[in-house]
This record gives structure tokens, sequence and C-alpha cells, in this order.
């Protein structure tokens, strides 16, 4: 619903604007877009296939315990780690005063620093962050590649590096798609970094249009322009997706993956290769932030934060609750009668995720404006008293976002262990006497408890780290972490915003430690 | 005639009446009619996508129909449009995958049909049917903790701890190595028996079908194709198909030479009964590896083409010098190599023919 008010309202009239755009800056926003996307796809590719395949076929000091600690990355939004690095990297932070001071240069003058508040460095943040997606996905790929299909290989004469490069990656092609498709959807969605940075990318021209020039009109007409990237990248996975059912037959039988021993040069090399990523993208953010916290710990730990926090858990909460409802709702109808048109609802429903934040709140907004003033209008019409904005501009609409964006998590894990759940078990309870909803209630609420579970906690953990559409949605002087972090973020006050970003941080390892946990449980 | 008579005398608890039901959009059973009395097992055999499953969930109302209807204990169940949902028929099913529920231990499986007895009646009722399947010892377990073979106990006692009228199984045994399959065939069809119980099993393994059913329905195409005991299924096929999709054998051609007799290419062969075709229709006898018998002084001679040792019996693959191919199964001290030259003889009473199917 939120994508059809995007289009209808973008078709509608916005007056200048939207000349105004396509002759300034809009061709910029979307070349901005393009190259972010660019690079943070190779990054992602990089990082994310070379760290899946070394640690799924090599043998190493330390390999179990990188299996999961390539994954925390995965919990710092890139907004977060874009702060830290700024802090690290800037003038006055360690990095240079170290230089400084083992060189002996005294000023910017004497040597040439590397600006992180750049296309380049907003590509390197969302890389480090974005990374695990593509490496969860290629694992699993890697990991579900039929051995004896890798053996084959090896019998026919080809070495350890061939058989890479000819089977197991083109085979785990499809999947690795699929994770890169998702880092890219996130790069569109980000608004936090890209602010920061300066980067002219069309979230952020969005935003600016909106909040800047006033002119939601001309915010849904760029809202309509990413709709495009974000069709897109919904054929790139979805299509993938498909293949990927193609090229992996799960073998029933888990036979141990052939393992390269590696020793000696090799081993440290590969140690470095999986190291890095978790030091760059993890270990000095946390440090960083964690010093900056203790620093500044008194003027940050307010009333008003503690109200921030309240305001973010209790959002997220309900948000999670909701979604899990509705997923459950309709996956559970789904099960029972299964028709074409729910099937249809249910991807339609699920696209939500696939939509950044910042178009997602365009989308919910004019509707919402639309229906408070017919309501308005109505009142004062005929009762002469005005109602005000009740939708629009309310925690309502927010929660709101949430749910339409997070919904599809919450489908997906309630719908897959669903799915785990054998249809017979349902037809041996129906025909040892209970209707469907005692069914549901006796025998797959037990049986999938640990699904459900699990999504309530990714939605909870996705609504805490949500920016954009919180920051465009939230009633005025209403405070999340996450807009709090970034408006002192924005007034380059660090470190004011260090405890919430750490905060958001240690927030965000739960659902990777739950993730980490069922990725040792598979093997 | 007394009452006991009456209430003894075979009197149909399952009746399908000419039911229809599409699955995904497809008709997969078309125009089917079936009979079970109280206390026979039934099977309904045939490859998969012959509409079995549709049938028997049908049966269980898990699916509609689209023509005729279902009657159990003379009441109708399913009508084209109503039909008594699965919880109120009284008919207790068992899974290809046994559908344990894996969150309950043996005895609460076993109870989870029970709720509307009274504790003390539940204990009881669970406690004889945990001694009747010698599943005692297990009544804590939870069902990962048990073998195939217990868990398929677990099923079967689960379904019948609530006194169904009427037990289906939907392959019940294919989840089971061979070994334990041909024994809990055996098992379960004892128990059955012993118990009275009515039953319906669809399956596609031959074996299956011939351990539990009393008759047996070979299915093709949403239809029953022949409603046989095992016996004649394999002796008497009334189609090709059912030839063909039983046991093994070839299709030898010939002519009909008189109502009795048919001319081959391997001698005359003599028929029991009245063939009743038309002299000269070309035709095709159907010959088991049984029917061929190892015979020095035979008048068929034939090079082994091709050998499969079964223990106690060969599989043979036989060709003769006019290039006729034969399956036979000898006795295992009858032992040739690939090449060696064998005598035999066709020892057939009942002829099985069919019209000759024009070449494709």
């Amino acid at each position: 619903m939120p994508v059809i008010a995007v289009l209808v309202f973008a078709l509608g009239d916005s007056g200048d604007i939207w000349t105004h755009l396509v002759e300034t800056s809009l061709f910029g926003y979307v070349e901005t877009t393009l190259w972010l996307m660019l690079g943070v796809g190779v990054s992602v590719f990089v990082t994310g296939v070379s760290t899946a395949w070394v640690v799924t076929m090599c043998r190493f000091p330390g390999r179990k315990v990188f299996e999961w600690l390539l994954l925390l990355p995965l919990a710092i939004p890139a907004y977060v780690i874009a702060y830290a690095y700024t802090d690290f990297l800037e003038f006055a932070g360690p990095v240079q005063q170290f230089l400084r001071g083992a060189f002996g240069w005294e000023s910017m003058q004497d040597y040439w620093f590397p600006n992180i508040r750049s296309l380049g460095g907003a590509i390197m943040m969302m890389g480090l962050v974005l990374y695990p997606y593509v490496y969860l996905l290629a694992r699993s790929a890697f990991l579900e590649q039929s051995v004896n299909v890798l053996e084959a290989s090896r019998t026919l004469g080809r070495g350890p590096w061939r058989t890479f490069s000819t089977v197991s990656l083109p085979a785990a092609r499809p999947a690795i798609a699929v994770g890169v498709s998702l880092a890219l959807m996130e790069t569109l969605n980000d608004y936090g970094t890209v602010d920061f940075f300066a980067v002219y990318t069309m979230t952020a021209g969005l935003v600016d249009v909106w909040l800047g020039m006033g002119s939601l009109a001309g915010g849904a007409q760029i809202a309509t322009t990413m709709l495009v990237f974000v069709v897109l990248l919904i054929m790139l996975e979805r299509m993938s997706r498909r293949h990927q059912k193609l090229y992996q037959q799960a073998t029933s039988r888990y036979k141990p993956l052939p393992a390269y021993r590696l020793s000696g040069i090799k081993a440290v090399a590969v140690v470095m290769v999986c190291a890095l990523p978790v030091l760059v993208g993890f270990l000095i953010p946390v440090l960083v932030l964690g010093r900056l916290t203790f620093i500044y710990f008194d003027r940050s730990w307010t009333p008003d934060f503690q109200l921030y926090v309240f305001n973010s858990v209790s959002l997220s909460a309900a948000a999670a609750v909701i979604a899990l409802a509705i997923a459950l709702f309709v996956a559970y109808s789904r099960r029972l009668h299964g028709g074409k048109i729910l099937a249809l609802a249910t991807r339609v429903a699920t696209l939500g995720y696939a939509v950044p934040g910042a178009v997602l709140a365009v989308g919910i907004l004019v509707p919402f404006a639309a229906f408070d003033n017919t309501v308005d209008a109505l009142l004062r019409k005929y009762l002469g008293i005005s109602s005000g904005l009740l939708l629009s501009g309310t925690v309502a609409a927010v929660l709101f976002a949430y749910v339409v964006r997070f919904l599809a998590i919450a489908m997906g894990q309630v719908e897959s262990s669903l799915e785990k759940v054998s249809p017979s078990m349902d037809m041996a309870a129906r025909t040892l006497g209970y209707r469907p909803g005692q069914t549901l209630v006796r025998y797959h609420l037990p049986l999938i408890r640990g699904g459900m579970l699990t999504a309530a906690m990714i939605v909870f953990v996705d609504c805490m780290k949500e920016l954009p559409a919180t920051l465009l949605l939230r009633p005025f002087n209403f405070d999340t972490l996450a807009t709090h972090v970034y408006e002192f973020a924005s007034d380059e006050m660090l470190g004011e915003a260090s405890l919430g970003s750490l905060t958001i941080v240690g927030v965000g390892l739960i659902p990777v430690v739950l993730l980490s946990r069922m990725i040792s449980r598979t093997r | 005639m007394s009452t006991d008579d009456l209430l003894t005398a075979p009197r149909p608890l399952l009746e399908v009446r000419n039911i229809s039901c599409n699955y995904e959009l497809e008709r997969a059973v078309f125009d089917l009619s079936l009979t079970v009395n109280r206390g026979e097992q039934v099977c309904l055999l045939g490859p998969s996508g012959c509409g079995k499953t549709t049938a028997l969930r049908a049966i269980a109302g898990f699916h509609p129909v689209l023509t005729g209807g279902i009657f159990i204990n003379d009441q109708q169940v399913s009508a084209v449009g109503a039909m008594v949902p699965p919880e109120a028929r009284r008919v207790g099913m068992v899974f290809q995958d046994h559908a344990l529920f894996p969150h309950l231990s043996v005895r609460q499986n076993l109870a989870s049909g029970l709720r509307l007895l009274s504790a003390h009646d539940q204990k009881t009722a669970v406690g004889d049917m945990l001694d009747r399947m010698g599943l005692s010892g297990h009544a804590e377990k939870y069902p990962h903790e048990l073998s195939g073979g217990q868990q398929q106990r677990v099923a079967l006692a689960r379904a019948l701890a609530p006194k169904p009228l009427l037990l289906l199984m939907d392959e019940p045994f294919s989840n089971l190595d061979q070994e334990l399959r041909e024994h809990m065939g055996q098992e379960v069809s004892d128990m059955l028996k012993e118990n009275d119980i009515t039953c319906v099993m669809v399956t596609h393994d031959q074996n299956d079908a011939f351990a539990l059913g009393d008759q047996v329905g070979v299915m093709a195409d949403g239809a029953i194709i022949q409603w046989d005991t095992p016996y004649n299924l394999y002796h008497q096929p009334r189609t090709r198909f059912v030839a063909d999709f039983i046991g093994n054998g070839i299709f030898l051609p010939g002519t009909v030479s008189a109502p009795t007799r048919v001319a081959t290419a391997l001698g005359d062969l003599q028929s029991d009964t009245d063939l009743e075709m038309d002299a000269d229709a070309p035709i095709e006898v159907l010959i088991r590896p049984d029917d061929v018998v190892h015979d020095p002084d035979g008048p068929i001679r034939a090079t082994v083409r091709r050998r499969a040792f079964k223990g106690a019996e060969i599989m043979y693959t036989l060709r003769t010098a006019a290039g006729i191919t034969l399956l036979a199964l000898f006795p295992s001290h009858a032992n040739f190599e690939i090449g060696d030259e064998v005598s035999v003889r066709l020892a057939v009473d009942h002829l099985v023919v069919f019209e000759r199917e024009s070449e494709a």
C-alpha cells in the first residue's frame, strides 16, 4: 500500500521542484547511488566469498571461532561504524596522532591523509558491516554443496583452486547473488552514513527535499526513482533464489567436507584474511565507542537517554509482537487453505523489506496525512472542531512503518519453521480429534516456538536500528536511540552519541549470537 | 438367521461411491468406488501420481469430493460441497513419516487422541495400548529416541488408541528398511486381524499391499483398474497395465489358433479356459518368470544374457536363437553363467492373454 501511495503521489503535481531536481541534483543522486552500490557490491562480494570459502573448506587454527566471529559486524549499523571511524581517523584521533608522533609531522600541511567522510569512506563503512550477508549465504551454499561433486572434480584432475573457481563458486553463485542483493538493499536504505559523510545518494536527497525543502511530492518522486532500483534488486534476488533451489540439491547424508589442511605461511595468511574484517568491522569500532562512552559517560547517561531507550525498546517490542502476530495468522491460514490469492498477498506483504525506510516513510505519510486531513475537514464542517493529526506524526505511523518494513523477516521465519512441521502432523492431530485452532495451539506453537522467538528477536533489533523511517515519521520531540545518536552525531558530538551507539550494537549482538548458534547446530 | 449371524454378517463399514477429486486443479481421482466390510483390510496400490493418496485423504476428510459421496458406518461424511471434518469422523491415520509429535513422550503421544476420557480411563487405555504394541518399556521416551520400527508401532498405537471405526494408512512402511519392512508388514497384518480392525492402506509397494490386503485395488490415472485378491492380481491380471505393474514377466506374441489354444514362436500353449477371442487374433501371452521351468529335455533352447542372484533363487534373462527374451526364475542350484546354453519349457496352465498392442 505505501508503495502505491508513493506512485500515485509522485504522479501528482509537485510544481517546479521536479524540474528543478532534474535540472540540478537528481542525476547526481542517481550517479552517486550507483557508485555507492557498485562499490559496496564489490566489497561485500570479495570479503564475503573469500572468508566463507576459507572457513568452510580449509582447516586452520581458530577456524571454529572465526566461523561466528565473522558474523559480528552484522550487529553494527552502518551509521554507527561511520561515527566510530570518523572519530578514530580524524585529525585529533588516535591514528593521526600516532602518525604525527612517529614521523614528527606537525600540521595538516605536512602529510596527506585520506578523508573518511567521502564516497570511498561510505563504501568502506558499508562494505565492512554488510559483508556478513554474503558470508552467511555463501557459507551455507558451500556447506550444502555435495561433497561428491567436489571430490568428483578433484578426481577429474582439477586442483583445489580450479575446483573452487569452476565448481564451488559457480554452484554457489545464486546464493551469493542473494547475499549481495540483500546488502545492496541495505545500502539503498542507509541514511545515517551517507548523511554524515555528505554523500548525496537518493536516500539523502529524498530526506533533504522533504525536510529541507518541505516538499513531500518532490520526495515522493525521488522515492519513485528509488523504487526502480528496488524492483531491480528484488528481481535479482527472486531470480537467484529460484536458481538456488536448482543448484542445491541437499544431500541427505552429511559427510565432513574435504578439508584443506593449512599450516605455516598459508595458515597465517588465512587467519589474517579472516581476522581483518572482524578487527576492522567490529573490534576497532567497538573499542573506539567504548573509549568514548567511558569518557563521556556522565554527560550521556541522562534521564533523557533513559527515555530514549524506553521509547526504542517499547516501540520495537510492540512492532515485533504485531509483526509476529500478523505473520503467524497469514502463514497459518496459508497452511490451512493454501489459496493463490493468499500466496500473492504474502508475497506483496513481504516486499516491504526491500523498500528503503525513507521511501516507506513517504508512502505512509501520504495516505495517513490524507486520512487526517479528511477526518479533520469533516469534523470541522459538521461539528466545528478540529481533530488535528490522528495518524501522521504519531507513534502509530512509526509503528506501522516498522511492521511493514520488517514483516517479511517475521513471515520468513514463521513460515520456514512451520514448513519444517510435516503436513501429516496436522492431519494426525485432526484425525485424533482436534480442530484447526486447537491444532495450532497444542501442536504447532510448541514446535515452532524457537523460530518464533528468533523472528521476534530479529524484528526487535532491526526496529532498534532503523533510522530513516523513524527520523521522518516520528512525532515532534520524540526520540528513539537511533534518532538520538543520529542527532548528536549530526551536531558533531560523537562523544555524547557513543553510549547510544554502543547500546544499539549491544542489542544488535543478540540476533547475531542467535544466528551463530543456529549455524553451529546445522553441522 | 439368528441375531448373531446378522451381527457378524459382512456389512460395509466404508462405502465410497463414484467420487472424483482434484489435486492442485487437476483431476486426481475419477469416479472411484469401493466398499470395505467391517474387519476387512484393503489396499490401494499404484504408481506415484495415480491418485491413491488423494483418495485416502478424501476418506479421511482432508479433501473435498467433486462428485459422489463417502459413507462411514452408514453415515454420509462427504458429499459434494459438504463434509464432516476429519476430527469428527472417527478415523485413525498412520502416516508415511509417522508424524509423531516430537515434543511429546510416547505416552503423551498415545494420550493425545484420548482427551475426552477421564484421566483414569486415559491412563488405562494408554497402558493397554502400550502393552499390546510391546512398547511398555518406552513409554517415557521421546520419538527421536526410538528406532524406526518402534516409531511405526507408536504411530499405529496412537491411531488405534481412540478406537477409530476405520484405520487409514498412507505408505506406512516406506520409511523402514527392507528387512524391517517385511517384518512390520506381517506384524501389523496379524495385529489388525486379531483385533478385527477395518483398514484402508495406500502404497506403491506390491509386497506391502500383498502382506496386508485381503483385497487390493490397483489404481492408475485416478481409477481402480482391478479390485481383487493378491493371488488373482498376480495370476489373473485383467489388463496389461496390471500385468506389467505387478510382478515380473514378459509378453510373448502369438495368435489364437483355437478357442483354448495359442500359437507362439515357442510352441503352442494350451489354456484351461476358453479365451473368448477370435481365431487368428494377434495376441500376447503373459509369461511369468515362474512359468519358465528349467528342464534339460525342454524344447526351448536359450542363452543366458543376465543373471541376478537372489539367494534361494536366481532370476535369469534368457534369449532364444530367434531373439525372444524370457525371464526365468530357477532354484539357486541351477547355476549358470552368462553365455551358457540352457533348455527350458513353459509350464503355463492358465493363459493370461491380451490383444497385441500395435507397435508404436
